[in-house]
């Protein structure tokens, strides 16, 4: 058998995805943003929602997200993502938006949008990455960096006493009456990664069943910034990231009940 | 056609914003604006044209809407008043930077910092000079009346459109609390998806159709020569506003020996400060712009050929003088008079001011 028989179109079992354009991506190799990128070219594709799916970017890493998926795009301020998506998803309920958001945007500058967008319910889906660093301005510490992490900006490595503690921002998320589905994920294997999937395509899926907010979170690698080739970022952000941030769905709207709240009689 | 109405400036805001065929307000409570977005909430125009009206977690939350609202094509609008402007100043230059229509609302209150809540013109450089970061100005529209601010709804959408630049409605704590009567203009339907597409399915972020590129909404380039050209084309269209759509009023100014020079709440103190002046037999005219960015350079040029001075009569230590300096040149005297702090002056202060500073002076 000679190599032409082998790489040969009948042979094909898998393809990029079509929403995915042809621009180089700019994260570094080993960076996790690509692979959810492409989820998430996956899902819009097999939803059949391009016509339909607006995204916005960040300020940090992912700002340029809008290059490399076939949709249209409107770039956010930093942290100000939801309150973008808001004003998107508002004036246009017949679209599905989402914003693409890391830990320093979502979590620090952006804490009140994500919390009052989620609130609201707005429907609309947000993609969490949380690599637990600043990618973008060179490493430093994010509200997730763990206690003792060494960033550019806590070069002895996390202190409580002088940085507080690390955000579990999703779990605050998880106790808004707003948001259907949290849930958290990865994607350093084979197996997360289709599992990622399948809790991207369920976000979409709710804001096509105007659910609320869906949200997703990926706990990330930066192993640029952490100083780890990406194999050993990987086993670093296993070993050091998931006991602390783990993995698995937070909230389903079908498990829970938010009917706790009820409006004064007037 | 014509309803006639007896409103205060803040309600007449909201009733402009849904008759003219808006999308979506967004904002965030302050005094001395509170009665647009509570006018807003009392009409219910959803029910009516279909228009959002959303009360936001905080004045950059509410601009951030706006930014995004405006980018899928639609005609949104938001007020508040001047610490809430410097809160917003990030989405304004976002705004100004991606380039897209809005408008904005300052109900202008004294500062610094939290200041008063009386009214206050102390805004005048924020709005006129960019506010935010970066070289960008807004279209600067300074109504002097309860029938001007619903005028300039409308008006401020047509330039924001024409420009695609964000437009400010630049008024204060007197016209946005008093009441007069008002014409209120005919409503406007809303656009629907289609015709949005037809109009500016070239940039608007409403979902990419089969027969389009798909659209991106940003003010980010990361080519230096590439944002130098965008800062060029920004800069055209402000020549261009300077050309086609300067707005001033000129009061008696035909055999003025002096000439006041004021605008929004100053300019109504100004016209009872240029019958008392005249009754006193001093030839006072008043020259009013209404557009404070594009600047009336030229009328004010002009009169300067003409009269023995002026005086810039504003609510703040002195601020649109320095515009006024640059346009009359220095062949006569400009001087300022200001109250401050929200404090607003009387046409006699006025007419004594005109008369110490420049007659006797």
């Amino acid at each position: 058998m000679e190599l032409k028989d082998i790489i040969n179109p009948n042979n094909l079992v898998y393809e990029k995805p079509k929403l995915l354009t042809e621009n180089t991506m700019h994260y570094c190799p080993g960076c996790s943003h690509g692979v959810v990128h492409k989820l998430l070219a996956e899902v819009i594709e097999d939803l059949g929602i391009q016509d339909k799916t607006i995204g916005v970017s960040p300020v940090g890493c992912a700002v340029f997200a809008y290059n490399y998926i076939e949709i249209d795009w409107q770039e956010a301020a930093h942290g100000r993502a939801p309150a973008v998506a808001t004003g998107i998803a508002r004036t246009n309920p017949d679209k599905v938006v989402f914003t693409y958001q890391g830990d320093g945007d979502l979590a620090s500058i952006g804490a009140a949008e994500i919390l009052h967008a989620c609130n609201r319910g707005e429907n609309m889906v947000v993609i969490f990455v949380n690599n637990g660093i600043y990618g973008m301005t060179g490493g430093q510490m994010a509200p997730t960096t763990l206690i003792g992490q060494v960033t550019a900006t806590t070069p002895n490595g996390r202190d409580v006493g002088r940085n507080g503690y690390p955000l579990k921002i999703t779990e605050l998320i998880a106790q808004l009456p707003g948001t259907s589905y949290v849930t958290r994920q990865s994607v350093h294997t084979p197996a997360t990664i289709r599992k990622c999937k399948k809790a991207i395509a369920k976000a979409f899926q709710a804001a096509l069943d105007k659910k609320g907010t869906s949200f997703v979170e990926v706990v990330s690698t930066c192993n640029m910034n952490w100083k780890m080739t990406p194999v050993k970022a990987n086993e670093w952000m296993v070993d050091n990231m998931f006991p602390f941030y783990v993995p698995g769905d937070l909230k389903d709207s079908s498990k829970t009940d938010p009917a706790s709240y009820t409006a004064l009689k007037n | 056609m014509g309803e006639l109405r007896l409103m205060k400036g803040n309600e007449v805001v909201a009733e402009a914003a849904i008759r003219c065929g808006c999308d979506a307000y967004f904002g965030y409570p302050i005094t001395p604006q509170s009665e647009v977005m509570e006018t807003l909430m009392d009409r219910e125009p959803w029910n009516e044209t279909g228009m959002v009206v959303l009360q936001a977690e905080s004045e950059i939350a509410s601009i951030h809407m706006i930014y995004g609202a405006a980018a899928s094509g639609k005609k949104v609008i938001t007020s508040s008043s001047s610490p809430g402007i410097s809160l917003m100043a990030e989405g304004i230059s976002y705004i100004a930077g991606a380039e897209l229509p809005c408008v904005i609302v300052n109900v202008q209150r004294g500062g610094p910092g939290l200041g008063t809540i009386q009214p206050s013109q102390a805004d005048y450089f924020q709005s006129t000079k960019g506010g935010g970061h970066g070289d960008y100005r807004l279209i600067v529209l300074a109504p002097s009346s309860v029938q001007e601010t619903n005028d300039f709804v409308e008006l401020g959408f047509k330039l924001a459109f024409k420009y695609r630049n964000p437009a400010m409605i630049l008024t204060d704590g007197v016209i946005g609390q008093m009441m007069e009567k008002v014409v209120l203009a005919d409503y406007i339907p809303r656009l629907s998806d289609e015709e949005i597409n037809e109009k500016y399915g070239s940039w608007a972020t409403n979902g990419r159709k089969a027969n389009r590129q798909r659209n991106i909404i940003t003010s980010l380039e990361m080519d230096s020569v590439k944002m130098e050209n965008n800062n060029i084309r920004f800069q055209e269209k402000f020549a261009q506003m300077e050309e086609e759509d300067v707005l001033f009023e000129e009061i008696q100014c035909e055999d003025a020996d002096y000439v006041l020079v004021a605008f929004g709440s100053s300019s109504r103190i100004c016209q009872k400060a240029v019958d008392l002046a005249r009754e006193k037999g001093i030839k006072v005219g008043l020259l009013r712009p209404i557009t404070l960015f594009p600047f009336p350079k030229k009328p004010i040029a002009a009169l300067a050929k003409q009269v023995k001075g002026m005086l810039v009569v504003e609510m703040n230590a002195g601020q649109m003088i320095e515009d006024v300096q640059l346009a009359a040149g220095c062949a006569i005297p400009v001087k300022h008079f200001g109250r401050m702090g929200g404090v607003i002056p009387s046409p006699g202060e006025v007419v004594a001011a005109l008369e110490q500073k420049l007659i006797g002076g």
